[in-house]
């Protein structure tokens, strides 16, 4: 869960880059700036005025010989190298050509947050000496299928041009991308020294990708796949690692889902002295993750299978090995997942580690609050903590009989209260929380769910070091939001989700808005907020008003007209990605943030209130900006609203890779 | 409290066919006449989707005199009732024609509309109502909520497919587990595959009445048609067959069997259904064909007549509970204790 921390921190915005091309606003000055670096020094005073923006003072230095740019070039280099924030580099990057320069030659870890931005060309020519490359894809509601396949991100173009640019590279991290088992391929071969893949999120490969890595990155440290769809080749891939010590020291696979070979398994961690992070997939039972742990104690971040017994294993009347002292054997752990297929009783072999756990996943574990209670009461140390909450049958299907519904219906309160017991039973013990989950396990909008505003109330309560929080509900209320935006000052993330659209406040009835404008006015670090719930306007303006930091922002199913949008897009000046989901928003609130949109990665607006007029028109006004129009089928919008407004800045304008049902706008 | 169930019961089944009448029933309170039936105070309460239903209720309204307020709760309604009768597919509310009203609301001020509809309810008059209701007042509200839940909608909430597919997939203890999306194991991984063929070409495909399935091979077909033929072919003779004997064998078996024909545009007698990767039940014919074969993970034919009934509620059968109709356990205490025992079987399609 550590990882997941990073992947965290990875998906932060950068700073408004390029607004060195964008202020001066005619062709890229990159490109002007790359063929000034290799020239002479004399005589490059007029050439270095038009990419310096006015704004900040010009360094002056008399240029009278090669010699002192030289040092000061080298001295620069060695101070530079030092500084890893891409957002200081960024800001270093904007002092004068020569800081650009250097800047350009130390940078070794390159970001990329949209794909499109940036041509792989042009990245490579700015950037000479990259070791470890970040790049992500589609927009985050592709994940809800709110984007037909085949949309693009492709990694492709990318890889091939990485693969010459940067031999030397070792990292690799993509997220949303759409990558093929032949660009894995080519990854494979075209760096030696390729040490960590990261994937998040992708898709459009499968083990034969999965085997091409395997085999022929000798050095590889960290294979990790998180959330990322992988077909079934039926490819033996863990065999294929090599023969020998293997510098393993992560690997996640819990997302694969395809029976692996668990004997290869065994020998690989078993010569694999380095592991410190393994995720299985629910392929491997408890008895062949007791064989796993036996072999690695070590194990700081562990991830079980299927938790429970295979059924071929109570055939045979095996006596059941020790799991409660294989998990004491592993003082290390601070990390646990997985309890995929849990079968309770086996909970307590885990016991042993909780004290010193600081990251618990039992988002895929169907436990109860008195299963999770024993488990949570010992984790003081714990930081991070994802539960799944079943949520109840919907006993729809008994209509006919109402007294069964009745029972049903008491049945629930009680539920209802256990689920908010064991958030409770969190807030009591785990005072150092910082992030926190809570997932439905069966997302549907009107099946009453167990947690309520109880379980967020004693959360804030008791959880005061709160920094982000995750949660699913089917009803809130504002009080305990505006409890939870007084207790908790130090949230910096805030994604409330009412899965029920339009359901306001259900203790008095009023929308939500006093509720999130409390979370954006007390909260005074907050950089990320989705909204839910029943919206008006008002909410927006206290988005606006208060909300300096935000930086991510979602929307969906809230306010009343385009003022909504006004006040966001008017009043928060750090805003970078904007998702938008059906909600009134038309085109005068478009207009209203040209102002802004060069400052920002993207702006995702779907199933709003915009014609293909007003999108025309940003597109005119501002031709850094790709304005993409996507259809959900092939066939020709018949409304004259647009479906999916997706539009990011880029140097590049239109891609080419578009396909059929996306149009640019011109 | 019985009464209000009893009621309810009674609106249920032309629940939705009455949300286009309430409007008609709104203007009527507005001109003044109150009604105090529990059956008007029940339909009203039904209507905004996923909202609080108590909220809504009819002596609130009647209480207002500005037309303003009638106006925007009228257009409200009349987009919440949209979004009841919209398809399955893409729901988006502003693109129902009778969402075009909403820029009369939009226009017509700068204050936040929706919190006047909201206000409707004063706290005086909602305590007064929910006087009658259940202290939790979870049960009542909750089993009206049922009925008008919204059709289901791409994308919300926003959870990632995989984490949808679990409740299905594991083997819970907790009678919970019940679920739609009672899927084969392997669909808990993510997202749709996006490649031309299915990974595992064979669906299965079952038919109402007739107790035992069948397989077909997707990628053998190029289209709608050619699967409709299929699917009469494979059929027909079951069908037949279960026909001569629910009539008890009386029937000549050289009698020719009749063609399943009209699945796809709901002429026939029964309608091709399919459920997706994400659980949900979908009429067959609306996406590419491509698309289709890439997200389906089963499919049913239905009675015509049944498919019009379930397009009015959102009825979560899962499609186990579903076979067992077909071979005559329609008793839900039964099926309760049947879904407690096969809880912990998997199905590997």
């Amino acid at each position: 869960m550590r990882q997941d921390l990073t992947v965290q921190q990875m998906s932060e915005d950068d700073d408004r880059s390029p607004p060195l091309d964008l202020r001066c606003g005619a062709a890229p000055s990159i490109n002007r700036a790359r063929n000034c670096s290799g020239e002479a020094v004399s005589g490059s005073g007029s050439s270095t005025s038009s990419s310096i923006p006015a704004s900040v003072p010009v360094t002056v230095t008399e240029y009278q010989s090669q010699y002192p740019d030289q040092v000061l070039e080298i001295v620069l280099e060695n101070v530079l190298q030092f500084l890893t924030s891409r957002r200081d580099r960024n800001a270093a990057s904007l002092v004068c050509k020569s800081w650009w320069r250097a800047e350009a030659l130390t940078r070794s870890e390159l970001f990329i947050g949209n794909c499109y931005a940036v041509s792989p060309d042009r990245a490579r020519g700015r950037f000479r000496r990259v070791r470890s490359v970040v790049l992500k894809g589609k927009p985050r509601f592709a994940d809800f299928n709110l984007m037909p396949p085949d949309w693009g991100a492709h990694f492709g173009p990318w890889v091939c041009v990485l693969a010459n640019a940067y031999p030397w590279l070792e990292k690799v991290y993509l997220k949303r991308m759409s990558i093929t088992d032949d660009d894995l391929a080519l990854l494979a071969e075209s760096f030696s020294g390729f040490k960590e893949l990261t994937l998040v999120c992708c898709e459009g490969f499968g083990t034969c990708g999965l085997a091409f890595i395997a085999s022929k990155c000798r050095q590889l440290r960290v294979l990790d796949l998180i959330e990322t769809e992988v077909t079934d080749d039926e490819v033996d891939w863990i065999s294929l690692f090599p023969e020998g010590e293997t510098c393993l020291e992560s690997l996640i696979f819990d997302c694969v889902d395809c029976a692996i070979n668990f004997e290869a398994l065994e020998k690989l961690v078993a010569r694999s002295p380095f592991l410190r992070k393994l995720r299985l997939n629910r392929h491997v039972s408890i008895r062949q993750l007791y064989r796993l742990m036996v072999r690695a104690p070590q194990l700081t971040h562990l991830g079980t299978g299927k938790y429970g017994p295979s059924e071929v294993a109570q055939r045979q009347g095996d006596t059941e090995p020790d799991y409660i002292a294989a998990f004491a054997a592993c003082k290390s752990l601070v990390c646990l997942s997985g309890f995929r297929e849990i079968t309770p009783d086996y909970l307590s072999a885990i016991y042993p580690v909780c004290a010193n756990l600081t990251s618990l996943n039992f988002s895929y574990a169907t436990i109860t609050a008195d299963q999770l209670k024993p488990v949570i009461c010992n984790c003081h140390k714990l930081q991070i903590f994802w539960v799944g909450v079943p949520c109840v049958i919907d006993y729809q299907c008994f209509e006919e009989i109402w007294v069964l519904k009745l029972i049903l219906a008491v049945i629930m309160q009680a539920l209802d209260s256990i689920c908010d017991e064991g958030l409770q039973a969190v807030a009591a013990t785990c005072k150092e929380l910082r992030e926190l989950r809570v997932f439905p396990m069966n997302a549907q909008e009107d099946v009453e769910g167990p947690v309520s505003e109880v379980g967020l109330q004693a959360i804030s309560e008791g959880c005061r070091k709160l920094q982000s929080i995750l949660y699913f509900c089917q009803r809130m209320t504002n009080a305990a939001v505006i409890a939870m935006s007084s207790n908790c000052l130090e949230l910096e993330v805030f994604r409330l989700c009412i899965m029920g659209r339009h359901r306001p406040d259900h203790a008095t009835g009023e929308p939500m808005d006093e509720g999130f404008g409390a979370i954006v006015r007390n909260c005074r670090k907050l950089t990320r907020l989705a909204v839910s719930g029943l919206l008006t306007d008002r909410a927006f303006g206290y988005i606006g008003k208060y909300g300096k930091l935000i930086r991510t922002l979602s929307v969906a199913f809230a306010g009343d007209s385009d003022m909504g949008l006004k006040y966001v897009l008017e009043g928060c000046p750090k805003l970078q990605k904007l998702e938008i989901r059906d909600s009134p928003f038309g085109d005068a609130a478009l207009r209203s943030g040209l102002h802004h949109y060069y400052n920002m990665r993207f702006l995702w607006m779907s199933s709003c209130r915009l014609t293909r007029q007003g999108c025309q028109e940003i597109a005119q006004a501002m031709p850094r900006l790709v304005v993409e129009v996507i259809r959900s089928d092939d066939e020709e919008e018949t409304d004259n609203y647009v479906e999916t407004l997706y539009m990011y800045r880029s140097l590049e304008g239109p891609r080419h890779d578009a396909p059929k049902f996306v149009t640019i706008l011109r | 409290m019985e009464g209000c169930s009893k009621t309810g019961e009674q609106a249920c089944p032309q629940l939705l066919d009455l949300m286009a009448k309430e409007r008609r029933e709104w203007r009527v309170m507005r001109d003044g006449e109150a009604s105090s039936s529990e059956e008007k105070k029940l339909e009203l309460r039904l209507g905004p989707p996923g909202g609080e239903d108590k909220r809504w209720s009819l002596k609130d309204s009647t209480n207002r005199e500005r037309d303003a307020h009638h106006h925007q709760y009228l257009l409200s309604l009349g987009y919440f009732s949209s979004t009841n009768n919209s398809n399955n597919n893409g729901f988006s509310f502003l693109h129902h024609h009778s969402s075009r009203s909403l820029p009369v609301m939009a226009k017509e001020s700068s204050q936040p509309c929706c919190t006047k509809v909201a206000d409707l309810q004063s706290p005086a008059e909602k305590k007064a109502f929910l006087s009658s209701a259940p202290a939790k007042n979870t049960a009542v509200p909750n089993s009206s909520q049922k009925r008008t839940a919204p059709a289901p909608v791409v994308g919300w909430p926003p959870i990632r497919s995989f984490r949808k597919n679990l409740a299905g997939a594991s083997a819970s203890k907790l009678p919970a587990s019940e679920s739609p999306n009672d899927v084969p194991s392997k669909t808990v991984n993510e997202k749709p595959a996006h490649e031309p063929g299915r990974k595992n070409p064979f669906v299965k495909i079952n038919m109402d009445g007739v107790p035992i399935g069948r397989k077909v091979d997707l990628n053998a077909y190029d289209s709608y048609e050619k699967l409709s033929a299929a699917v009469d072919e494979l059929f027909r003779g079951l069908l037949a067959a279960q026909r001569d004997s629910s009539a008890g064998g009386i029937v000549n078996k050289q009698e020719e069997e009749k063609a399943i024909t009209g699945v796809l545009d709901g002429s026939g007698e029964y309608t091709l259904v399919y459920e997706d990767n994400e659980g949900d039940r979908m009429l067959v014919g609306d996406v590419p064909w491509h698309m289709f074969v890439s997200t389906v993970k089963r499919l049913r034919l239905l009675k015509s007549s049944e498919v019009s009934a379930l397009s009015r509620e959102k009825c979560t059968y899962s499609w186990k509970q579903q076979a067992r109709q077909d071979t005559g356990l329609t008793d839900p205490c039964m099926e309760m204790k049947k879904n407690d025992s096969s809880i912990s079987l998997k199905e590997e399609s």
